[in-house]
């Protein structure tokens, strides 16, 4: 019996897009406002989807407060009121949605108690990401 | 093939707990969901139908059967009810979202007309909801 299951989780960071790649001319024509040497900031929403068979006895497909623990040790502690560009993960790649997808996706991709489907992140209420690894497309069936 | 997804809402208590295991155990795996006082949430039901658009009517189905049949099947046996004592499938199941959302597959499948039931959805609460296909091979 595989049900899927989808949590939502929040956390506030800043970011700049900027490639060393460019001049900065290059960075504004590329990136427009979003490469104001200051900064600027998102109230990003993650939302994890996972399946699994329903444990005939707990009626679950993982145990949520698992899950929750793992999300904010893993995602809330890394991320929340942090500047996205001083992370290591961005080190070498733009702090893009696009790569803030594959780098959630890719830690919850460790969390063992379920199968990781896709991930999808909100920047805005306007502008969403999706990644579920190289192999599958997102737009499928969720 | 057109999917339509038709929502309903209903407001329902329930607790999780086994009873062959421990009260430790219990609140160990179940967290404050163990508290045997219960505790309620508003649910947001999802139903996804698939079928052929009626070349005539313009339809999948009829919206308003779906209304009715999404009531008669569910709401009316779920909502300001509460889950663990008044839901006989949930006698011997834990009432977890996911299920819920089995649950109500079976209450619905086989009983929308002119299109195959495709996805159940079902929101506890915004940030949390589980989805069920039916079985899959």
């Amino acid at each position: 019996m595989k049900a899927y299951l989808s949590r939502r989780y929040h956390f506030s960071a800043s970011h700049r897009l900027y490639s060393e790649t460019y001049d900065d001319a290059q960075n504004r024509e590329i990136f427009g406002k979003c490469s104001n040497p200051h900064g600027h900031g998102h109230n990003y929403t993650v939302q994890v989807t996972l399946s699994g068979k329903v444990d005939p006895v707990t009626g679950m497909v993982c145990n949520l407060g698992e899950l929750d623990s793992f999300a904010r040790t893993n995602l809330i502690d890394r991320f929340d009121h942090m500047n996205l560009n001083t992370l290591d993960c961005f080190a070498n790649r733009v702090s893009t949605t696009e790569n803030l997808s594959i780098e959630i996706h890719g830690i919850f991709a460790r969390f063992r108690s379920a199968h990781l489907e896709r991930v999808h992140v909100e920047e805005t209420s306007n502008n969403s990401f999706d990644y579920a690894g190289d192999a599958k497309s997102p737009a499928g069936r969720l | 093939m057109i999917f339509l997804t038709r929502k309903a809402e209903f407001s329902s208590a329930h607790y999780y707990w086994i009873d062959s295991w421990s009260e430790e155990e219990n609140r160990r795996v179940f967290g404050k969901c163990a508290n045997r006082n219960g505790h309620g949430h508003n649910y947001t039901l999802e139903v996804t139908v698939a079928g052929e658009v009626d070349p005539v009517s313009g339809f999948v189905v009829d919206l308003k059967q779906l209304k009715d049949i999404l009531e008669r099947e569910v709401v009316s046996v779920y909502d300001h009810r509460h889950l663990n004592l008044e839901v006989p499938e949930f006698r011997t199941s834990v009432p977890t979202t996911e299920n819920i959302a089995v649950a109500i597959w079976k209450r619905l499948d086989g009983k929308i007309p002119n299109a195959k039931l495709h996805r159940v959805r079902v929101y506890e609460m915004p940030d949390l909801f589980a989805d069920f296909y039916g079985e899959q091979t």
